[in-house]
């Protein structure tokens, strides 16, 4: 079944078309790979898919019903979508577990100014920040985490989200051996548990390992999709990778 | 001791003043200055009602904070659209115009002429009128604003407050529409202003347009800068500080009229001096 689909989606900057004409759909329970050289839209993809920034044209579809021509930020988690983003955004002047219980809370002023659930919140937000090894630092202001840390905690706040569909932006991009264990092994869980996961990533390694499913992107269009061994094996990919 | 009486009064209107801003500032990231608005909207509602009016000091209190709800529920519903140095902008520009509607609306408010002969508050059969009574009132108000502010940062809410700070699109990502979260908390900390400006309508029985000024709200942005942003206990330092810099002026050796003179320049001196050696204030946790 497919659980999310673009629909020509486009969005262009100034004079730069960074996501052209693209039409791709992601099945549930799966990970799906985006690659494609530096520039050619796998971030605008993801900041179109979640809101960040506006659709120019085209659709987004959610379960093969819910459809979006343009959406909010604050409503994609009503989608069950959620996401890391590829420059690391925490709250930096927050501790490590105020990131995690901040998106725990309830979404209204009234309510949230009188919640009832902090113990049911301390303990989600103790097991999401066990997963990625930061329970430990808990206290500690995020801005003074190394970089590995600051990644693994935003890994750790979308798991808080108990999202459906995962959006992660170079999740790896960075992060040495031991650290590159612990988030591909939240991915394959993720991916055990059903949710559908839309990886961004570089290391072709990685990709072959991980993905069931693989779109190459070049200047914003669609330039090969299939299963990771067959598409990396095209002359095209090769060429948008290295170079004519 | 009269004189010392008089300087805490001062203290627990700018303690108050200095939290409610805070509020906004410290814990949200907003960096208005439109503050004094909602301090004269009290002040003029307590002015206007208790020399006009039969009504009690208590009532004057409650209508100012209501008129302050209505103005900053108006105003802050075009400020939330910003961040950053538009909401700076914007809010310079709000606090331009409730200023010449003081001035102006000179049948409502006398203008320049200012408003005389405000009484002392009585309250529950409680003569209010002896400033030590007068402190023990403020001082109350102070702790109760206290109290409801830290409720309000210890909460959920607060926490929400406080990723806005760090990063308003993030936390929008995270499923909150975040305009609400700033338009209730700068209408909570209008409300708490409008208290503050009421106590010195009935403290000092005599209010113009000259306390409610651009200059007003920087002066309030120093105390809770100097003291600390995004700490409450910071803001009542502040204010403390601030109120007794000119007796340290003077007890310094600077003559009277000089050390009157001096303050302004010594406030822009310590704003200047905080943002180049101590951004976070004295007890602060969160530099602008
Ligand atoms: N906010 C923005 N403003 C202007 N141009 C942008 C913005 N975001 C991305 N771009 C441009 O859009 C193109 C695609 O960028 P991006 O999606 O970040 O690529 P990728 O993630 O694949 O490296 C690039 O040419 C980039 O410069
Ligand atoms: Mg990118």
């Amino acid at each position: 079944m497919t659980i999310l689909e673009t629909k020509k989606l486009e969005k262009h900057f100034d004079g730069v078309q960074a996501v052209d004409n693209l039409s791709i759909g992601i099945e549930k329970g799966e990970i799906a790979g985006i690659v494609g050289p530096n520039g050619s839209g796998k971030t605008t993809l993801i900041n179109l898919l979640s809101g960040t920034l506006e659709i120019d044209a085209g659709a987004v579809i959610i379960n093969g019903v819910q459809k979006f021509e343009n959406i909010n930020p604050w409503q994609i988690s009503f989608y069950g979508i959620t996401r890391t983003f590829q420059d690391v955004r925490l709250f930096e002047q927050m501790t490590v577990l105020d990131n995690i219980l901040v998106v725990l809370t309830e979404r209204n002023v009234f309510s949230s100014l009188f919640e009832k659930h902090k113990e049911y919140h301390l303990k989600k937000a103790e097991e999401v920040l066990q997963k990625v090894g930061l329970w430990k630092k808990k206290n500690q202001l995020a801005i003074n985490l190394s970089y590995g840390q600051r990644k693994l905690l935003e890994i750790a706040r979308t798991l808080a989200m108990d999202a459906e569909i995962y959006l992660f932006d170079e999740p790896f991009a960075g992060l040495f051996p031991e650290m590159v264990k612990i988030v591909s092994d939240v991915v394959k869980e993720l991916k055990r548990e059903g949710k559908t996961i839309i990886l961004i990533e570089h290391n072709m390694e990685l990709i072959r390992k991980l993905c069931d499913y693989l779109f190459v992107m070049d200047e914003g269009k669609l330039l090969a999709e299939g299963k990771p061994e067959k598409v990396l094996a095209k002359k095209e990919v090769i060429e948008a990778y290295l170079g004519k | 001791m009269e004189y010392l009486i008089h300087l805490a009064i001062l203290f627990s209107i700018y303690a108050i003043l200095g939290i409610s801003l805070n509020l906004v500032v410290g814990y949200t990231g907003l960096l208005s200055i439109t503050h004094a608005a909602f301090y004269g909207i009290g002040a003029y509602a307590t002015a206007i009602l208790l020399t006009q009016s039969g009504v009690g000091f208590l009532l004057s209190v409650i209508l100012g904070i209501i008129l302050a709800v209505l103005a900053s529920f108006l105003i802050g519903a075009v400020l939330s659209k910003f961040d950053g140095d538009y909401y700076a902008l914007g809010s310079f520009g709000f606090s331009v115009i409730v200023f010449s509607v003081f001035l102006n609306w000179q049948s409502l408010t006398r203008g320049p002429l200012g408003i005389l002969g405000i009484s002392k508050p009585e309250l529950f059969g409680i003569d209010f009128s002896s400033n030590f009574a007068f402190l023990i009132l403020s001082l109350l108000f102070l702790i109760a604003i206290y109290f409801v502010s830290k409720f309000i940062v210890n909460s959920s809410f607060g926490r929400v407050l406080k990723a806005i700070r760090e990063d308003e699109k993030a936390i929008q990502v995270f499923g909150y529409n975040t305009l609400y979260f700033k338009l209730a908390v700068f209408v909570m900390s209008a409300a708490m202003a409008a208290v503050a400006g009421s106590l010195f309508a009935s403290y000092i029985t005599f209010i113009d347009t000259s306390t409610f000024t651009l200059m007003e709200s920087i002066f309030i942005l120093t105390i809770i800068i100097l003291g600390g942003l995004a700490n409450l206990h910071g803001s009542i330092l502040g204010a403390l500080f601030l109120i007794l810099l000119p007796e340290i002026l003077r007890f310094v050796g600077f003559p009277t009229d000089i050390a009157v003179q001096m303050r302004q320049v010594v406030y822009g001196l310590i704003l200047i001096l905080l943002m180049l050696y101590r951004p976070q204030g004295l007890i602060g946790e969160y530099k602008l």
